[in-house]
């Protein structure tokens, strides 16, 4: 179907890989009427929702939050501008920078290339919910102690990354980090710092906080 | 009784150790509210729509479709239909919605017609022969170069020779002469001949040749010439909070905003006592009637001063829309295209020695763009005052967006071509470039004896006597590896700063400034300065800055920003401390100038046993709080606190591999004086964060034009490549401190180590592989192309 809401590549800098998806969720055969549709796909009856509001309800920090939402809103501006939890940050917008980072079933993702659609009846874990009023976690305290942070931009989702990481790895090696780290971008150069958290003595168990149960490797807890 | 003059090692708790910065806490656990995180209730979302040319006219805009869009609450046209576009990405036209995508949906049902000009990008030599610009001046052309520094006499002498093009009034006179302009110069203005500016014009605006000494005549005789070519290419600054600002119109009765504001508003800047003013004036209300907030920024480098264009138009919108809050945060690809960047800089340089490896002559032909206003003049040669000299400076004025003051403005360029021909010439001699820098020293004026303490401790730091080779790394294999180095300086006097400090009847104490932190520790240094002088605890200080109602203090550029606000926090909290001790002083039997505030107590200096605690001190200001202001400058309460100029080493050791053309930087050290150091923590902190931006710039940054539509081709993340955590190498950082140090006063640290990087890392380069890649970033396709045309 011709879809007439689609962006004109010459008014934008090139359609984004997101936009994409949001061109393609919303363009998909679905016709303009309320409701929930149902097509067949693949063999089985599926339900269809959107272009219009659609309630949606996400499992976030071990609470059900529930809002009308476009299928194309992406789950970072779901959690941002309608829960506002705003603790990840859009930055490149197009999965590169890690700005945005969260735990979806306790792995990290870039949430500017998740639909909040998609995120339904999975776990999710925003750096919000992993302490409780002023409490810093094990990592957080030890991006405050080697100092990790300047602007502090990028510092949530290099939290969320490193928190994951460190649970993976109790134990880094230099090559663990520079493979491990490298999804996430800084711009006022912190890595020394983070490099010095993730290395620092205390690392492992302490660092990581409660476990969410994935298996790990490469030494024990 | 306190002195204002900094405390002596002895007796400073807090003041030159190493201390956690005060909102690590909030900032790691994500709570730390941004510009971009501001949501009000009834929050409507601000979009804009740009041109996709780099130069058009607009010839006609439709808007009817998106205001009947559902959702749609004001449309507002930007720049009107007839206005000629000079870079791509332009405001045209925005939009305030309920959300998001309904406001992305009405943008692109917004029709405008163009009629596309040519465009010129080109950022390449300019031709041998550009006749010099004979049209007349117009007031951009005259705005450059004062912005620039051109020399006064030039600038009289051009606005003689071609007349001007504007009519300068006499505001505008007094004006200019208030920030800056010489009166000579102003004297010139206002006599000039006035002359239609002419149809056709040049991108190329050349400087006159500039001569001093006898550069010929010291090319002939000296024992070593050589020639090259260098240079750095565009970049952005790439802020990874975008641009942007929320403003609101407030009723009478709304409890958000303070009494007598009419205009809220919240924006991301290094500037917050600044933008007042500049939205005051385009929106025609009271300065005094906007306040302006900001906790937190995501970066800014330079590039956020203004409330730009967008912050305009989201303060029309919202009233517009009934005065409800607007926010327009720039997209990626804005904020890489339109919202900063740092000019290019290259030059063919020619430079000689005497017998002894002392520089005798310089001639350079240096060019380069920063977008239509032409571009940034870099102080060549860099640092050495060689005695003969020639250099010709040419901008050229491209169709991109504007640049804006990138971290050291035009000395990283003027670093990287200066520094290099001296490696170039201290190969061709085959001498340690180490030494080569220390003979030539004294050609570095008042700032020799720094670099003298500094470059051994770098020498031992990179272990450059054991490690240095002479040019091109004769050991088997195909990775190479080499040493480099470069020196660098800035100013970095403290700007004017108010303060108000109050001490309270329970003993807690209260600052408020209208300064920033954009993640320097400006808040971290405020409190340890504060705390050090009345002797209480760092957490017994409540700091409120970001809210313009507090007292106005500088922008935060040019490294101006720590000496500021640490002058202004001693003499504060030196006179709030005289005005308790005598207060106290009854008490203790003891005259106030007896009296120190030490251990959160006010003792007798010459009896300490008669103290009282520091809240009970504070309980004799009786039922008032007593409030003091402390100020920078202020030549009353002398000493001068802040100073300026800086000296900096920095040295490189790199590897590359000469199939891939791919270099890794194994190692740098920094040796960093910046007078009396606050935080020795923060301060390794912002050196090494400009140590990772100088390999990012060195390596990888790069903001690519695409010469068929004008366009930046890589206004993204991806594509625009950020050093990452795994391209960083080793870092080490020395800060002076100490006797030397110390009793210079404060002085800014942002920009001086992010100008040295790329010039150590390509003198690196150049050791490792025995010749020059010219032009950073180097990247494998320039490393490959210099290998292969030296065979």
């Amino acid at each position: 179907m011709k879809h007439e809401d689609a962006p004109k590549p010459d008014q934008n800098s090139g359609l984004t890989r997101r936009d994409f998806i949001k061109i393609s969720g919303v363009g998909v055969a679905v016709p303009l009427a309320f409701g929930p549709t149902v097509v067949r796909a693949a063999g089985e009856d599926v339900e269809v929702l959107g272009p219009g509001k659609a309630p949606i309800s996400l499992m976030v920090n071990g609470k059900k939050l529930t809002a009308e939402f476009e299928p194309r809103v992406t789950l970072l501006d779901a959690l941002r501008d309608t829960f506002n939890l705003t603790g990840a940050k859009r930055v490149c917008d197009r999965g590169t920078c890690g700005a945005c980072t969260v735990l979806l079933e306790g792995k990290p993702v870039y949430t500017c290339m998740v639909l909040a659609i998609d995120a339904q009846g999975k776990k999710i874990t925003t750096i919000e919910g992993l302490t409780e009023g002023d409490a810093l976690t094990p990592v957080m305290q030890a991006f405050v102690d080697h100092d990790a942070q300047q602007c502090g931009f990028c510092t949530p989702g290099f939290v969320v990354a490193t928190t994951h990481f460190l649970q993976q790895h109790p134990n880094p090696t230099p090559d663990d980090i520079r493979r491990g780290l490298s999804g996430n971008f800084c711009r006022c150069g912190t890595y020394d710092g983070i490099r010095a958290v993730a290395l620092s003595k205390s690392t492992g168990a302490s660092l990581t906080g409660e476990s969410d149960g994935t298996v790990r490797e490469g030494g024990s807890l | 009784m306190s002195e204002y003059q900094w405390p002596n090692p002895a007796t400073r708790p807090l003041l030159g150790k190493k201390i956690s910065r005060v909102d690590g806490p909030i900032k790691s656990s994500g709570r730390a509210k941004y510009t971009y995180d501001y949501n009000p209730a009834g929050l409507l979302a601000g979009r804009i729509l740009r041109c996709p040319y780099a130069h058009a006219r607009i010839t006609s805009i439709d808007t009817s479709a998106a205001e009947k869009m559902p959702g749609v609450k004001a449309v507002q046209i930007i720049q009107k239909p007839g206005t000629e576009i000079f870079w791509a990405g332009d405001e045209v036209v925005g939009v305030a919605a309920v959300d998001e995508p309904t406001a992305e949906d009405a943008i692109r049902a917004i029709k405008v017609q163009y009629e596309v000009l040519p465009h010129f990008i080109s950022d390449a030599e300019p031709p041998k022969n550009i006749a010099s610009s004979s049209g007349p001046i117009s007031q951009d052309d005259f705005e450059d170069m004062e912005d620039n520094q051109v020399p006064d006499e030039q600038v009289i002498a051009a606005i003689k020779q071609n007349g001007i093009s504007f009519h300068p009034d006499e505001k505008y006179l007094k004006d200019a002469q208030e920030s800056g302009v010489d009166k000579k110069v102003v004297e010139a203005l206002r006599t000039a001949k006035y002359a239609q500016a002419t149809a056709s014009k040049s991108p190329y605006k050349k400087t006159a040749v500039q001569t001093q000494g006898q550069p010929d005549k010291a090319f002939t005789s000296a024992a070593a010439v050589v020639e090259g070519l260098y240079g750095a290419s565009c970049i952005t600054h790439c802020c990874l909070e975008t641009h942007g600002m929320a403003a609101e119109w407030p009723s009478a009765n709304d409890s958000s905003a303070s009494p007598g504001t009419n205009l809220l508003v919240h924006i991301s800047t290094q500037n917050l006592s600044g933008i007042a003013p500049q939205i005051a004036e385009p929106m025609n209300i009271p300065a005094g009637s906007i306040q302006v907030m900001q906790q937190y920024v995501g970066g800014g480098f330079g590039s956020k001063f203004s409330p730009d264009r967008w912050g305009i138009a989201a303060t029309q919108l919202s009233k517009s829309a009934g005065g409800k809050p607007v926010k327009i945060m720039l997209d990626r690809a804005a904020e890489q295209e339109v919202a900063g960047m740092r000019p290019s800089s290259f030059a063919r340089v020619k430079i000689a020695a005497d017998k002894d490896g002392k520089l005798v002559a310089w001639e350079s032909r240096s060019w380069g763009t920063g977008g239509v206003g032409g571009g940034g003049t870099p102080p060549l040669p860099y640092i050495f005052e060689i005695p003969n000299q020639r250099k010709q400076n040419i901008a050229i004025s491209t169709n991109q967006g504007s640049a804006r003051a990138w971290r050291a403005p035009n000395h990283p360029q003027a670093a990287v071509i200066t520094m290099s021909a001296l490696e170039d010439l201290a190969a061709k001699m085959n001498i340690d470039p180490v030494d080569f820098l220390t003979r030539n020293l004294e050609m570095t004026g008042p700032r020799a004896a720094i670099y003298r303490d500094e470059l051994p401790i770098a020498a031992e730091m990179m272990e450059w006597k054991k490690s240095w080779h002479p040019r091109g790394d004769k050991a088997a294999g195909l990775v190479k590896r080499g040493l480099g180095l470069s020196i660098h300086t800035w100013g970095g006097r403290g700007h004017n700063s108010d303060c108000d400090l109050t001490i309270h009847p329970d003993g807690s104490v209260e600052i408020k400034m209208a300064t920033q932190d954009l993640g320097t520790g400006c808040r971290t240094i405020i409190i340890i300065v504060a705390a050090d002088t009345l002797g209480i605890p760092m957490d017994q200080v409540k700091l409120l800055i970001g809210d313009s109602r507090y007292p106005v203090s500088g922008g935060s550029g040019g490294s101006t920003t720590s000496g500021g606000v640490t002058s202004s926090t001693r003499r504060a909290a030196v006179d709030a401390c005289n005005q308790l001790f005598a207060k106290v002083a009854p008490a203790l039997n003891a005259k106030p100038e007896g009296l120190e505030a030490v251990n959160a107590t006010v003792r007798v200096k010459s009896d300490p046993s008669r103290s009282l605690s520091w809240k009970e001190a504070c309980a004799k200001l009786g039922a008032m709080p007593m409030t003091v202001r402390g100020k920078n400058p202020d030549k009353s309460k002398p000493p001068d606190l802040t100073n300026s100029g800086v000296g900096g080493v920095q040295m490189a050791d790199v590897s590359v591999d000469t199939e891939t053309g791919i270099i890794r930087v194994n190692k740098m050290v920094a040796v960093q004086d910046c007078g009396l150091v606050v935080d020795v923590k923060t301060a390794e902190s912002q050196v090494k964060g400009a140590l990772i931006m100088g390999i990012s710039y060195a390596l990888y940054e790069e903001k690519i034009l695409d010469p068929v539509t004008g366009r930046m081709l890589n206004p993204n993340m991806e594509f625009y490549r950020l050093a990452g955590i795994a391209d960083v190498g080793e870092l080490q950082v020395h800060m002076m401190t100490g006797k030397g140090y110390d009793e210079r006063g404060v002085i800014g640290l942002a920009e001086p180590p992010v100008v040295s990087p790329g010039a150590a890392i390509s003198n690196a380069v150049a050791n490792a592989i025995g010749v020059r890649v010219p032009f950073l970033p180097l990247t494998p396709a320039r490393v490959l192309e210099a290998m292969g045309s030296h065979g």
